[in-house]
Order: C-alpha cells, then structure tokens, then sequence
C-alpha cells in the first residue's frame, strides 16, 4: 500500500489552495460557506455565480467533465483534491445539482441534443440548476410521487407540487421527476423533465429553515408546459434516469473538508480566548473533545480515498463496495458536521447561540447557524436512515427493508 | 497511491486464516485461556515453520524480509481468529526493536532465535501506575562496574511467565525531564532475582507481574544508548499501538460477521431478526465502524512502515480503532441477544479482548490528549 499523492497531484493541490485563498477574499462579510449562505441572501448568490464564472475561466468547473464538454476528463482522486480544497476554503461556485448530478445523467444517458444543448452553458457557469424530485407524501419514498404530466401535442402539460427543491428561488432550470402513466404504479410510468423554472405556471414558494435562511422551496406546477424534446430518456422510463443519477461516484470529502475548517477555526479561537483566568485550550474537556473531532475527520478523510480508489479501479463488484462505502460516508459525513456543531455550541457557551449580525458572535456566527443548518443535511440526498437502510442491504446483504413485507425473504 | 494488498499479501492472509482456523478453533483458544502457559508449543513450533516469527526479520538473522505490511496482515488474522500466544510479544514488541536498534551482536543473538521460535520475549514497560507515558517509568538501573541492577515491580507485562528474555524498560537517572534517563536492557528471566506471576484478568491473557529485586545484567546487554531509551520506546510503541489496531480490526470483522449471520438465521415472530430495522441499524452502525477503522489503521501503518513522522496518525487510529471494537463486540453481544453474554458463545471472547486492547497503549483518551498536543492545545 502506498498513500502519497503524486507530485503531479500535490502540485495540483497547491496551485487550488492558491487559488481559492486569493478568490476567497472577495467573499461577502460573514460568508460561511453553507448552502444556506449561497442561497439565501442576494449577495451570497452573486458571489457563488461569480466563483462560477471565475471557476469556468480556469476550466476547472467541470472539471471530471470530458473535453469535448468543457471538462478535463479529470480522475476521481483529482476531483477528490479539488473537492477537499474548495470546501476547506468554503467556496461555492460549483452547482451541486447542474455540474454534479445532471450533468454526469446527461452524459450517461441524455442524448445528443441534450447534451448540446445543457452542457456547454453549466460548464461556463452561466446556468444553474435545481431539483424537483421530493412530494409533500413522496420523501424517501419517491417513487410515490403524484405530480401528474400529460402529453398534449409537442408538450407535457405538468400539474402538481413538488417540495424540498434547494435554491429553486435562484435556479434557472430545474429536472423533475412526474408521473406521465397514472395507471400504472409506483416506478413504472413516469418521466424525467427539464423544466425552464421561468415558465408561465411555475411558482416557487419559500419554506425557511429555523434559522430563518432561505434554501429549501416549494414549488407548485399550474398547466406548466413543457417541450416534450425536454425529456431524459423514454417516456415512462424516467426512474432509470433517476436511479442512474442517484448513482453518481460521490466521496462526499467536501463535507469533511468543511469540518476540518471549522475544527481549525476552533482551536484557534480556544487558544487565544480565556474563561477564568485561563485559555479555553488548557481545558482538559475542552481538549478531549476537541481532539475527537480531529480524530473523526482524519477518520473520515481516509475512508473517502478509499471510496475514491475503489471508484476508479471501477469493476461491477467494486461498485457494488463503493455504493455502500459512499452511504457510509454519507451517514459518517453530515453526523461528523452535526458532532461538530454541538461541541462548538458546548464549547462557546452562552456565545453559540449569537447570530453573525452581533458584535458578540464569535467566529461569525458559524456556530449559531451550523447547529441548526446541520440538520438539513442529515435528511437531505437521502437520510440518514434511508443510507443505513442501504448499507444493510449492499454492505451486509440483509433483506431490503423498505421492500413490502410479502417481497422479503421470510423464515423458513 | 495504491490501496490495494499485493498479490502475495491476499495469499499470506489466506493461508493464515486457513491454517488459524484448523489448528486453532475456539475449542482450543478456551482450553489455552484456562491453561497456566497460555500457548501450544506444538502450535508456536508450527507458526515458526511457516516463517510467521521471522516474517519481516532480514534472511541474515533467518528471516524472510517481508515488510511491515506483511506483519500486519498476519496480525489481523491472529485478531479474527484470536490466538492465544506470545507473538505479538515476541516479535512485534521485542524482535522489532532489536532489529532497529540491537548492535550486530544482539542481532545474531536474539534473532534467530526468535525466527526459528525458539525464543520467546516479553516487553516490561507498564507499571502500577499503569500509564504509558515516561513519567510512568519508575523501575531502577543502577550501573555498578559492568553491570546494571535492577530494582522495582512491572506491570501488565504479556507472557513474562513463559519468557526466555524480557526487554525491560528502566529509569536509570533522574531529571526535570522525563523523558531523559530511561535505558532499555535485555534480561535473562531466569536470572536470580526475576519474579513472574501471571495476574488473572478478564480476557485471561497473561498479563504478568515481574518483580526486579536486585537483578544482575551484564552492560553488553542494553539495547540502544544509555539514559535516550525513551527514543526507542515511543518508536516501538508506535509500531505496538498501529499493530494491535490491525488485530482489532481482525476481531471487529468477526464478531461483525458473526453477528451478521446470526441476524440471518434467527427467527422472532416468524421473521428473520436481521428483516428488522433495528437490527439492520446495529449492523449498519458496526459496518462503518469496521471500514472507517480500517482505511485509519492502513494509513497510520503505511506511515509507521515508511518511518515517516507519525505520533498523531498513530494516535488517531487507537483512539478510533478501540472504540470501534468496543462498540462492535457490545452491539455483537446484544444482537446475540442472552446466548451471547455466556462462556459458551465465542463473542464474549472478542468481547473480553475488546476490553483488554482498549487499554493497551493508551485508551482512547491518553491518545486523544497526543493529538490535542499535536493540534497544538
């Protein structure tokens, strides 16, 4: 075994580090690097499309992107760098539901004219996207949906409610999954749209976290017309598209990143501040729990190279490996973030629950909106019940729990 | 990078898991539990022939010259299938140093012998102060002509009782800083004034008392400088605490896979109890437990093998490895559900050796507290 990076790849790692620490200086006061601080206020917004812009101009915004599309044909364990680096310094930039999930199902699965049609726009960073999947009785269980599309002519009539949509509010497009054949049930009969968040019909609602940040939305569909040439794969088969796209490599390294950040700030604030005569940082409990969080994100760092290094050897048995590894690192990532919130909170005191705004907020306010926002992420792209569900299933092989009871295997 | 084991590190492990499965079924790990020595001699004679002693010894001193790696491929083995015997004595706290920093003398000496399973070592470091720190290092040296004596009381010394040597860690001048004056010496524990008892603990793994009382042993017998033994002890350490990982992850995989095809067999209410959710849940928990201790161990290891800076890799991985294993034994034992909790049932051994290895080397706290250090706290 051999863990060191190439030369090739900590050059890399240096020229990012270069970069985003100059770029990040033009991050608006009291950026934190969230998806609630990418979306919720105007600002946040204009610097996340103007780290896109500036992204797409090194060519680095696609970079896991084949050439011909703007991208790089970048490796896994390059993406795993970059990803690790732009988290570390808390920029966005790279839209998570454009670059990350549409794109690689385009490339997968979409046609020609898809492809030529999306693409090149999401890799200069001028579209961004958003996702209509979630019903307000279709969560985990999405193949419940009922948002109904009916074929007239050339178009897709769309009526229905779809909830949960991060940055609907800001997103120019949006991919929906709606059911086209009413008579048939469950995952069979329906299709997968691209739906231009500007059409008449289209209305975007905000439903605000308990911080009171703007992310999530509902969206509601009123005879929205959609071009029927702006459907991913056949009609009917649209949860083929949508598995495809619930099945792209993630090593979500970045939310490991984005702690080990936060730990480092941390530290430093234990260090230089003192409750009774003496620094934070001399407090035995404060150290233990300190040192654990180090501990858990060291832990988590290595077990996304691992998924990295199974995902591009690629095989169908490694597959199979890396589904279940990425749920866990899916689980161990966002309850890393969530542990982490709550010893900031326990550390700061009283001081954990002062907003950015204050003159009192230490370490802008990150503490205060991190233990409320960190819930979001732990239900978000799959609970974290939904990815233990699935590591029974492909880590240990154990019945599929969320199957009905008479499709298990019972007792002999 | 390259996460991958070798061709020939799959095989090692498959032929060790064969050969501990036969000639050590849990019959017999039992049956040496309850014995006075702890080890078969007839098992140990076999290990050796396999060239398991002088597994990363160099072929001058009868070794094969395999890397770290390969030790700790052969360790996880011995920790899934666990193994009643003084090899992680032997060869990973004694032979390595030896090797590292012996003079050729002590390396023709002791080696071979260790090779070819004729001897048998165990380190006495720990004290009744029972920390791993070099504070904790109270056993007195004092040179007296060409010859070191040894005053004091060790502890939790693995397989003293059936050591032919013991590498015994001693203090031999005072100062503000601890970790000056500390000499390692190599001693015959037949020499008059040696005391081995084995003190009875849970996971019956004969961890022994030895009493010095004016121990005798000749200077050509220290190993390393006198008064900078502290430098071989940290480094012996790291290898120690990284190696007892990969035995806890060995146990881990077992009493997970243990627990798992019992989830598969059992039946409640005319169901599976792995159909349950909070079964699965139990597992899932213990599945990313067992990888996520797994990729830290490799990495810490790799960095141990590369003699590259390690003190905080090192730390991590027991501070999450022991845990791992706790919690893994302990949700093994309750999905076991009351069979589980008996002498009968082979969990309780994992769980037992889950116990005894937390506290080897530091607990996960002691490590937390290097890393704090490390972090600059």
């Amino acid at each position: 075994m051999d863990f060191s990076l190439t030369p090739e790849q900590e050059r890399l790692r240096k020229e990012f580090d270069d970069f985003f620490k100059e770029e990040m200086k033009n991050a608006p006061p009291g950026w934190g690097g969230s998806l609630e601080d990418m979306y919720s206020a105007d600002e946040g917004w204009e610097f996340h499309r103007y780290m896109a812009r500036k992204l797409a101009e090194k060519g680095w915004l696609v970079r896991a992107w084949p050439k011909e599309y703007g991208g790089q044909d970048a490796s896994i364990m390059e993406q795993v760098i970059f990803g690790e680096v732009s988290a570390y310094h808390k920029s966005p930039g790279v839209d998570v539901f454009g670059i990350g999930l549409l794109g690689p199902t385009l490339l997968a699965v979409g046609s020609e004219e898809h492809k030529k049609e999306y693409l090149p726009p999401i890799a200069r960073g001028e579209t961004m996207w958003c996702q209509l999947w979630s019903e307000p009785n279709a969560g985990s269980d999405l193949a419940a949906l009922a948002t109904r599309a009916v074929r007239e002519g050339d178009y897709y009539v769309v009526n229905g409610q779809k909830t949960w949509s991060s940055g609907a509010h800001r997103g120019d497009w949006g991919f929906a999954i709606v059911r086209t054949d009413p008579e048939q049930k469950r995952s069979r009969g329906l299709s997968f749209l691209l739906l231009d968040m500007k059409a008449p019909g289209v209305t975007v609602r905000p439903l605000l976290g308990m911080d009171k940040t703007h992310l999530f939305n509902e969206v509601y569909f009123d005879n929205v017309r959609v071009p029927v040439k702006n459907r991913v794969g056949e009609e009917g088969k649209g949860w083929d598209v949508t598995k495809a796209m619930m099945n792209f490599e993630r090593t979500n390294v970045g939310m490991i990143f984005t702690v080990k950040r936060g730990l480092e700030d941390l530290i430093e604030f234990c260090k230089e501040t003192k409750r009774n005569g003496e620094p934070l940082a001399k407090n035995p409990l404060i150290r233990n729990k300190l040192a654990q969080i180090a501990v858990e994100v060291e832990v988590g760092i290595a077990l996304a190279y691992r998924i990295a290094w199974i995902q591009e050897k690629g095989g169908p048995a490694a597959m199979v490996e890396a589904g279940a590894l990425a749920a866990a690192s899916k689980v161990y990532g966002t309850e890393l973030n969530q542990r982490f919130s709550y010893v900031g909170h326990q550390i700061l005191g009283p001081y954990g629950q002062v907003k950015k705004e204050s003159k009192w907020a230490p370490l802008q306010g990150t503490i205060e909106s991190g233990f409320q926002q960190v819930q979001g992420m732990c239900i978000a792209m799959g609970t974290s019940e939904v990815q233990r569900n699935t590591i029974a299933w492909l880590g240990l092989g154990l019945p599929r729990s969320w199957d009905e009871v008479f499709k298990r295997p019972m007792a002999k | 990078m390259n996460l991958d084991f070798t061709e020939e590190q799959e095989m090692l492990r498959t032929s060790a898991r064969d050969f501990l499965s036969t000639e050590c079924p849990k019959t017999a790990v039992r049956e040496l539990e309850e014995s006075e020595e702890g080890y078969s001699k007839e098992m140990w004679k076999k290990m050796a022939d396999l060239g398991w002693m002088g597994l990363v010894l160099p072929e001058e001193y009868g070794g094969t010259g395999g890397e770290f790696m390969d030790l700790i491929i052969l360790l996880e083995e011995m920790g899934r299938n666990i193994l009643p015997s003084p090899f992680f004595s032997t060869v990973v706290l004694c032979s390595l140093p030896i090797l590292e920093y012996g003079t050729e003398e002590q390396k023709k000496e002791f080696l071979p012998k260790i090779a070819n399973g004729e001897m048998i070592m165990s380190l006495a470091l720990a004290e009744p102060s029972a920390i791993y720190n070099a504070s904790g290092i109270k056993v007195k040296a004092s040179l007296q002509g060409d010859e070191y004596v040894i005053n004091g009381t060790k502890l939790f010394a693995h397989d003293a009782h059936i050591a032919d040597y013991l590498l015994v860690v001693t203090r031999t001048t005072e100062g503000a800083n601890p970790q000056e004056g500390i000499t390692l010496l190599l001693v015959d524990a037949k020499s008059p004034g040696v005391t081995s008892s084995v003190v009875p603990t849970a996971a019956l793994d004969k961890q022994c008392e030895v009493i010095f009382e004016d121990v005798k042993v000749p200077r050509k017998n220290m190993l390393g400088a006198p008064n900078q033994g502290w430098g071989i002890v940290k480094r012996l350490l790291e290898q120690a605490t990284v190696a007892k990982c990969a035995e806890m992850l060995g146990g881990g995989q077992a009493a997970l896979e243990m627990s798992n095809s019992y989830a598969k067999e059992r039946v409640q209410y005319g169901r599976l109890i792995g159909d349950f959710q909070t079964i699965q849940n139990y597992l899932a928990n213990m599945w990313i437990d067992m990888e996520t201790s797994r990729n830290i161990t490799y990495e810490a290891v790799w960095m141990v093998g590369e003699k590259l800076p390690c003190t905080k890799e090192v730390s991590i991985a027991k501070a999450w490895v022991s845990e791992a294993f706790k919690f893994i034994t302990e949700r093994g034992v309750q999905i076991h559900g009351a069979i589980g909790m008996t002498r009968d049932h082979d969990m309780g051994l994992y769980y037992r050796r889950a116990w005894a290895w937390d506290v080897l080397f530091g607990d996960a706290d002691f490590h937390k507290e290097v890393v704090a250090q490390q972090l600059g706290l």
